[in-house]
């Protein structure tokens, strides 16, 4: 049976985890920017979970480790999301280039 | 066969709607994009031996916090028309950032070790049988931490979006 070298696996964490980088630095939405955040950590834990069964099998530590990650995503996102309609409740945007009361 | 088969076109749906979530205008199409991108990181984890995580992965991921976003989405009446662009020479920093990042990590990922995968592999590793037992034993105190941390997620997300009683 031909499996898939550990390399192809990490390639596509890669590549997923720069477009998130990328996605980050050029938008200016808010929520586009949240979106990119969860792109990034996805290629973690992809990472997480390939790096469990190639170097660790019979072991779920790796598994465990995407687990919370995936969980403290849902609250960081809830969190960041109310922060952003609370936002657009006093400025009327989410561009994060208006947000700059607290800057100078 | 059809293991590798499948593995590269989940690759290739992935990263192909990932880029769609990064440059689409339209923040509603970015959020189905990225919704095909979970669907595929899902399958990934299928084929990786963590079956409960990919169930797990598309309920929260494509079932709850993809929903928040669109109906914040809709709530606050974007489209095209009002997204913000940055100017180019942002835009252009953000990919020779992210660009040459990558290329550096691809370029070094490139000699890693080949690891091949064990042979004898238990396929059933990744159910949720196995998953609980270990949850409720070795990761008991991070279990009960994380309960913490939705509590306070929870609090904090009612006093953020709740509406101001008094004006101030």
């Amino acid at each position: 049976m031909h499996e898939i070298p550990i390399n192809h696996i990490l390639f596509l964490s890669t590549a997923l985890f720069f477009i998130g980088v990328y996605g980050f630095l050029s938008r200016k939405n808010m929520i586009t920017m949240l979106m990119a955040v969860e792109l990034i950590l996805n290629a973690v834990n992809i990472n997480f979970v390939a790096f469990n069964k190639y170097l660790f099998p019979g072991k779920l530590d790796g598994l465990f480790f995407t687990i919370f990650i995936i969980a403290i995503a849902a609250a960081e996102a809830a969190v960041a999301i109310a922060i952003i309609i609370n936002l657009y409740r006093s400025h009327k945007s989410i561009d994060v280039d208006e947000v700059n009361d607290m800057k100078y | 066969m059809l293991t590798q088969y499948l593995f590269y076109f989940l690759s290739f749906l992935a990263i192909f709607s990932a880029l769609l979530v990064v440059f689409s205008k339209n923040p509603v199409q970015s959020v189905l994009s990225l919704i095909v991108t979970f669907f595929a990181i899902a399958g990934h984890y299928v084929l990786l031996n963590a079956q409960f995580l990919a169930a797990v992965h598309v309920i929260v991921y494509a079932g709850a916090i993809m929903v928040l976003f669109l109906f914040v989405i809709m709530l606050l009446n974007l489209n095209e028309d009002s997204e913000p662009q940055k100017p180019g020479w942002i835009k252009f920093a953000a990919t020779i950032t992210g660009g040459l990042l990558m290329v550096v990590m691809i370029a070094a990922l490139r000699s890693a070790a080949e690891m091949p995968a064990p042979q004898k592999v238990d396929a059933s590793i990744g159910m949720i049988k196995n998953l609980g037992h270990v949850l409720f034993t070795d990761f008991a105190l991070p279990f009960e931490i994380s309960s913490l941390l939705f509590l306070v997620a929870m609090v904090g997300a009612v006093m953020l979006g709740k509406k101001e009683i008094h004006n101030p």
